[in-house]
């Protein structure tokens, strides 16, 4: 489309890999996470959130590319996914 | 303010369409044909009579049954489908065999039963509306787990591409009335958004059950971390989402299976004579056996109700209900949705445009980008790059290429010889050959000479089908018109239309000046 936004290929790169990479590992960080806090009983809690993390995934993938910096992006997804754990941590692993 | 976010959005939706357009667009046209799989099955198939052996359900297990004895006693579950509308013109069976120790998944079995003498097809005539229905998502020559990844890449991609472009464009509304024919690079644009828009809902919907098909394959991780990594964690997720907490373990006391025929009977009066679809016996022989059985699906709702007997003396034992709780009525209207199975001719046809409509949005799409690269190039009076070079190649070899490949495949169903073994396996192999045939026109050609040559092509090798079938098949028209043989007579009106369109194409790219047309 516009021409304004021009990557190099190095920037472009990483950003790809962290779209697919951390940001897999950032959805299902968010997911797993998820699956902890929604209510309805445990399966239903986890396929609701498995079947959103395509969901998650996909806007990980748009944050990868709009982030300010590659590393930004890296962290920002890994970050995100770390926090997304938490409640899976605290509440059932405990 | 032209935000900095949106040429970013714009950019993205840009290079995550290009680089899996081709393999999105032979997934969404083989998908929508599929919606028409058993029809093409019975095209393929002419010799079959579906529907004159007027068997109850009764009899059709009973013969069903017979076959699973044979073929797999022993087995941990037996699975017979009953024909009840056009999803399943022939008795299917089904058999999943005991786990293995290692906890391996065992190889599950199945075989279409022959109406005239009720044993398993064993030759194969042809590979019918099935394999274009099964390339959407397993692609073909490629081992599955590899298809399935590929496909899922794909799909993703495409989700994205669907999220960018709903985001890049402001005045969605204004565009789903906005089209301007016979102005190069902006008719193209026009195009791409009118199909877009006017189908986004179905795009959505299709692109995101896709990925809910597969979803404990791409994201199994989900289930490992609150279920364990082992098989029985798995095992128990599946019991707790799927099958309302149940399990069907081995009692190893073996028990005769009680007759189907009472229940049957009472399933009949619940849901209707001839509707009963699925039998399905887990743990037969033993005492411990169950037997499940499921209506034919009249909703989008995927999962039906299910009344579950005691296998041993036929009691029934309760009824489960079609909808539990609202992630798996989730996950089974996604399914449902994207299958498409409950929907009658009307609804059928709808769902066939709007997934040509995906696959003329993917096609359009491909074709803008190297149009305006095209025109940059002109404008500057500077050479094409070898980037843009090919992707002018594979879209004519793709997008045109494919259809052609696709007529291929029926022509070589009428054409190789009946009897000849590996005929079905050959109908297949044509499609590939031509499509790479296809391929190298197009890289051979002059790029411009090449659409208007392929699309002449792809308008003879439809519009011809219904001649073809009048010299090599018996039921042919006229007489398949007259005595209302809806899937022949409509197999021919659909060919011939699909031939006239790529016709008018054809004729429309003869008549463009090389500098605003598809391309030089």
């Amino acid at each position: 489309m516009s021409h304004a936004f021009a990557p190099g290929r190095r920037a472009i790169a990483w950003r790809l890999a962290a779209a697919l990479l951390a940001g897999y590992a950032a959805s299902n960080g968010l997911a797993i996470g998820l699956a902890a806090l929604l209510p309805g009983g445990k399966a239903e809690a986890v396929l609701a959130a498995t079947m959103l993390s395509f969901l998650l995934y996909a806007l990980a993938v748009l944050w990868a590319f709009a982030a300010r910096t590659p590393g930004l992006a890296w962290l920002g997804l890994l970050l995100l996914g770390g926090l997304g754990l938490l409640p899976y941590l605290w509440l059932d692993l405990r | 303010m032209k935000s900095h976010f949106r040429t970013i959005m714009a950019w993205l939706h840009t290079w995550a369409g290009l680089p899996c357009g081709w393999l999105l667009y032979l997934i969404f046209l083989s998908g929508s044909i599929g919606y028409l799989d058993t029809e093409i099955d019975r095209w393929m198939n002419p010799h079959f009579q579906i529907g004159v052996h007027d068997e109850t359900a009764d009899q059709r297990a009973a013969t069903a049954l017979a076959r699973l004895q044979e073929r797999a006693a022993g087995a941990a579950r037996w699975f017979i489908v009953l024909p009840t509308d056009r999803n399943d013109p022939l008795v299917r069976i089904l058999w999943t065999p005991q786990a293995e120790p290692s906890g391996a998944t065992p190889r599950a079995g199945s075989a279409l039963l022959d109406p005239a003498s009720g044993q398993p097809l064993t030759s194969q005539h042809s590979l019918g509306g099935q394999f274009l229905y099964r390339l959407h998502y397993q692609l073909h020559y490629l081992p599955l787990p590899l298809a399935y990844w590929l496909v899922g890449l794909c799909s993703l991609a495409m989700l994205v591409a669907l999220i960018t472009g709903v985001i890049v464009h402001k005045k969605i509304f204004v565009e789903f009335f906005t089209f301007r024919p016979g102005k190069g690079i902006r008719s193209w644009l026009d195009f791409h958004n009118l199909l877009s828009v006017s189908s986004l809902p179905f795009q959505l919907m299709i692109t995101y059950s896709g990925l809910v098909f597969f979803a404990f394959t791409y994201m199994p991780l989900v289930v490992v971390a609150h279920y364990g990594l082992d098989p029985a964690g798995r095992d128990s997720f599946a019991s707790a989402a799927f099958e309302a907490g149940e399990s069907y373990p081995r009692s190893g006391t073996p028990h005769e299976l009680a007759p189907l025929g009472p229940m049957l009977r009472q399933a009949e009066a619940r849901w209707g004579v001839g509707r009963v679809n699925g039998i399905d016996i887990r743990q037969p022989g033993d005492a411990d056996a169950r037997v499940l059985l499921r209506p034919n699906q009249d909703s989008p709702l995927r999962s039906t109700e299910i009344m579950v007997f005691d296998g041993r003396n036929g009691a029934l034992l309760g009824i489960r209900p079609a909808v539990g709780g609202v992630a798996k009525a989730m996950h089974d209207l996604l399914l449902g949705l994207h299958e498409g199975l409950y929907a009658g001719p009307w609804l059928r046809a709808l769902y066939v445009l709007s997934g040509l409509a995906g696959a003329g949005m993917i096609a359009s799409g491909l074709i803008l980008w190297a149009e305006k690269r095209r025109l940059r190039v002109e404008r500057t009076s500077g050479r094409a790059h070898a980037g843009l070079r090919l992707v002018e190649r594979l879209n004519v070899g793709t997008l045109l290429g494919l259809p052609i490949a696709i007529a291929a495949y029926f022509w070589a169903n009428r054409l190789l010889p009946a009897g000849w073994p590996p005929r079905a396996a050959w109908e297949g192999h044509v499609l590939f050959i031509v499509w790479g045939l296809c391929l190298l026109h197009a890289a051979w050609r002059p790029v411009d000479r090449a659409w208007r040559e392929q699309a002449w092509g792809a308008a003879l090798a439809y519009a011809a089908i219904p001649l073809l079938n009048v010299l090599t098949c018996v039921r042919h028209a006229p007489s398949t018109w007259l005595a209302g043989d809806w899937v022949f007579a409509g197999f021919d009106l659909a060919t011939l239309a699909v031939g006239l369109a790529f016709a008018a194409l054809a004729r429309r790219l003869g008549r463009r000046q090389p500098a605003e047309g598809l391309r030089a």
